[in-house]
């Protein structure tokens, strides 16, 4: 192992092992493509479209798919279907993001110090974990939003504020292990201060399996965010979201499913990719599936 | 070497191997893991295969067994096995003489056995997986296995999980293992590198006595001169996947004929028992006064009864001049890592006192004592672990001196010039750790020691993980620069061999405490303590060379 790292000249990233073992991963390859096609067709394709997400066409009222100027059909308000799926995906997926940022950053930070201090703060720190993933979270999120003023911004916080524990855990257990590594050691031997070696030296070793956290937690955040909003707590109409938009499907489920089943496979879509992703980037990042 | 292989005939060889050729899938330093191999072991005798890391001396044992992984591929060549063709065998065949005909013994005893099986239950299943016997003839043969193999009170011992086992323990019950459907050829590879050194002979001579009252022949794997001298009646030497010389033991030890191996064999480090050329010097001021150091390791809840107590450091006292080396030596476990991890205050201790310079520095808290961390410096054991995979050299070495308050400039062009000093290229400047092979990364740990000039440099195994050949050219550095700089050293290590190269003074721990204390001349020649003499008499290779 030692002589083929030695030999091994500087790689760029897209050569290195990593990059290969993701891209044999089909079906996060898959996923990756699939992401990337929403979230194209969310930033341009509302500027395509010749409706705007907000444009009553009366005459084309519950128009199925795939009839008429309407690719994929109309509302009962007759405006335009595809306009709204493109505009409340940004809503949605800008929503997964920014959660997923909030409460990787949280976790990190909570599982980073608890991890390398240990002792009483890591105790309290975890216990405090504990704590959160005790609460049943849907209750806490519909509670708190049913108390908070619904915006996007609010809803992003306060699914933050329910999905960063996961992070802290896995992060912390990477850091407990880390923080016996001589490297350390030699930090600590060379007079480097606790912050700068819990951020420097040992959060970079720690990335891998952050980065496989903060996509599953994408992914759940987009599906937490239509859940709200389905219940209608979340995003509220006119602004259009996914889970918004299967709640005012809901009472025209018999005669016009198409309103439920676009928004919804959407949802699935964009979820089940983020999955793949976590799961490819899990063997990729995962040094032990290399046999050399 | 052709004419001798030719002149053995197939009847009297327990496994002959032809022209054996093993690939290596692309993309890796070299095409082949073993090249054109051919040589005999004959029945009834021990057969060494040594070389360094990298050498093809473990691919070798594993076609032989069978166990390549998937993705190395045997391209050329023929094994003969107690009459047995092997390569091209299908799988079924192979299966039935591991074991019966050809078994293994291996390097980490701890990860070799099931530890949620008993030592019993293990030797038996053996025998089961064979279809060999029944329950209670099974039961019976296991114990008289364990007897066999010198394990203490057999009938308790089948009842236990490895983990309650010792090292030595455990390395008995793999030969146990091993021996159970007497096959005619066993593979040990590095079956003591792992043990300390009194286990090891006794390892080792538990294999020559088993391998002679059972006629047995063994191939012996390992990288240890001082093992070949112990045990073989004929050697191999393996450089990088080819024999470079094989012969009885005698020959290959006392007059070789390939370069690689002399320049092994003078690589090995030799007990030398003369002390150390001191450089005169004018100042003879103490650096480091060690009184009573004590540390105890408490783990568990103290609430709930269950606290274990370790003494890790007892009683520990010595002092150390400018310019001079202290060695620590001692089996695992006997608290001489702890105690270099106390010197350097990476552990709090528990009474005592250290003066560093005059200075008591075990009372100082983490904030106070930061100051005086360039002062003394530690070098680690694992080159591969105490290098951050994520930060380039450069970072590596400028990150300590820029933190304590250099200019980055300044830093960046001492890393330079210290890099070349101690044998790398400046240009190692921007790269990463992965890049260099473990003598590499060793000196780049011993230039992150160097960049502050410190006065005492605590050096925790720092040449364990390496080959000897490096190891020799790693202690040639810092003999090198100790003489430049005056720095003092305390050397740990587990090897008596490399502590007499090195040494002006030797401590020798056992069980957290110093039993004794002297310059190489006394602890070699003279020891004083028992456990000390017991040690020296352990040395693997010592004996033979004097005879």
């Amino acid at each position: 192992m030692t002589a083929i790292a030695a030999n091994s000249p500087r790689e760029r990233w897209w050569n290195s092992r990593t990059a290969h073992r993701f891209m044999k991963h089909h079906l996060a390859l898959i996923g990756m493509v699939m992401i990337a096609l929403l979230t194209l067709a969310c930033v341009l394709g509302p500027h395509l479209l010749p409706y705007d997400s907000l444009y009553i066409d009366l005459r084309a009222r519950f128009a199925p798919p795939l009839t008429g100027k309407h690719f994929l059909g109309t509302d009962p308000l007759g405006r335009d279907l595809a306009a709204r799926l493109f505009m409340a995906g940004r809503i949605s997926l800008l929503v997964g993001f920014s959660a997923m940022l909030l409460s990787t950053l949280i976790g990190t930070l909570v599982g980073v110090v608890a991890g390398y201090r240990g002792g009483l703060v890591g105790t309290v720190l975890m216990r405090a974990v504990d704590g959160f993933l005790s609460f049943p979270s849907i209750f806490l999120v519909l509670a708190l939003a049913a108390a908070l003023k619904p915006s996007p911004i609010m809803i992003t916080v306060v699914i933050a504020a329910t999905s960063w524990m996961e992070v802290a855990r896995i992060v912390e257990a990477e850091v407990r292990s880390l923080r016996e590594r001589e490297f350390v050691l030699a930090g600590r031997m060379l007079g480097l201060s606790a912050t700068h070696i819990m951020f420097r030296e040992i959060l970079p070793n720690a990335m891998g399996p952050i980065i496989v956290a903060a996509t599953l937690t994408v992914a759940r955040a987009i599906l937490m965010e239509a859940y709200i909003s389905f219940l209608g707590y979340g995003i509220q109409p006119p602004l259009p979201s996914w889970g918004n938009m299967l709640n005012g499907a809901q009472q025209y489920l018999g005669t016009a499913p198409w309103l439920a089943i676009i928004p919804g496979a959407a949802i699935t879509i964009a979820v089940t990719s983020f999955n793949f992703i976590g799961d490819g980037l899990r063997d990729a990042l995962d040094v032990r599936g290399d046999h050399s | 070497m052709a004419v001798m292989t030719d002149a053995v005939t197939a009847g009297d060889a327990a496994l002959s191997v032809r022209a054996l050729t093993v690939d290596l899938p692309k993309g890796m330093e070299r095409v082949h893991a073993v090249e054109n191999v051919s040589f005999d072991l004959k029945r009834g005798q021990i057969l060494c295969i040594i070389g360094e890391s990298g050498s093809g001396k473990s691919v070798t044992a594993n076609t032989i067994m069978g166990l390549l992984p998937k993705i190395i591929q045997v391209s050329s060549g023929a094994i003969n096995l107690d009459g047995t063709t092997i390569v091209g065998a299908p799988a079924k065949k192979l299966r039935q003489l591991r074991g019966r005909v050809v078994s293994m013994i291996f390097q980490d005893p701890l990860s070799a056995l099931n530890p949620l099986m008993t030592v019993g239950e293990q030797v038996t299943e053996v025998m089961a997986a064979h279809g060999v016997g029944n329950k209670a003839s099974r039961r019976e043969r296991a114990l008289e296995l364990l007897t066999e193999v010198g394990l203490p009170d057999p009938e308790l011992m089948y009842h236990q999980y490895p983990f309650r086992l010792s090292g030595g323990q455990r390395q008995r019950v793999m030969i146990a293992m091993a021996l159970a459907l007497e096959p005619t050829v066993l593979i040990a590879d590095e079956p003591t590198t792992a043990l300390d050194v009194t286990t090891q002979a006794q390892i080792l001579k538990l294999i020559r006595d088993i391998q002679r009252r059972k006629d047995m022949s063994v191939m012996f794997i390992t990288h240890d001169f001082g093992v070949v001298a112990e045990i073989a009646d004929s050697v191999v030497v393996m450089e990088k996947g080819r024999i470079v010389e094989q012969g009885t033991a005698d020959q290959v030890l006392k007059s070789p004929s390939h370069p690689y191996t002399q320049r092994l064999i003078a690589a090995v480090p030799r007990l030398t028992g003369e002390d150390r050329k001191l450089k005169a010097q004018a100042n003879d001021e103490t650096v480091l006064t060690v009184n009573g150091l004590c540390k105890t390791y408490r783990s568990g809840s103290a609430l709930f009864g269950s606290q274990r107590v370790v003494p890790a450091v007892q009683d520990a006292s010595f002092t150390l001049a400018a310019g001079r080396t202290l060695g620590i030596v001692g089996e695992s476990g006997s608290g001489k890592s702890s105690l270099g991890r106390l010197l350097i205050k990476l552990q709090d201790s528990d009474s005592g006192q250290i003066l560093f310079e005059g200075r008591d520095i075990l009372k100082l808290s983490e904030s106070e004592f930061r100051p005086l961390r360039p002062r003394i410096q530690m070098i680690f054991q694992d080159p591969f672990a105490s290098l951050n995979p994520r930060s380039t050299i450069g970072q590596i070495l400028t990150v300590g001196p820029v933190a304590h308050g250099m200019p980055y400039a300044q830093a960046r062009e001492e890393a330079r010039a210290l890099l070349s000093h101690v044998g790398l290229d400046a240009g190692a400047f921007g790269r990463y750790p992965h890049e260099f092979s473990g003598g590499q990364r060793q000196r780049i740990g011993i230039a992150r020691a160097l960049m502050f000039k410190p006065k005492l440099l605590i050096a925790d195994e720092a040449v364990s993980a390496l080959d000897v050949s490096i190891q020799a050219q790693i202690l040639k550095l810092l003999d090198q620069i100790q003489r430049e700089t005056g720095v003092s050293m305390v050397f740990i290590t587990h090897d008596l061999r490399v502590a007499s190269q090195i040494c002006d003074e030797i401590a020798v721990m056992q069980k957290g405490r110093v039993v004794e204390r002297g310059p190489p001349s006394q602890i070699f020649l003279k020891p004083q303590s028992d456990y000390t003499r017991e040690l020296v008499a352990a040395i693997p290779g010592e004996r033979r060379r004097e005879s």
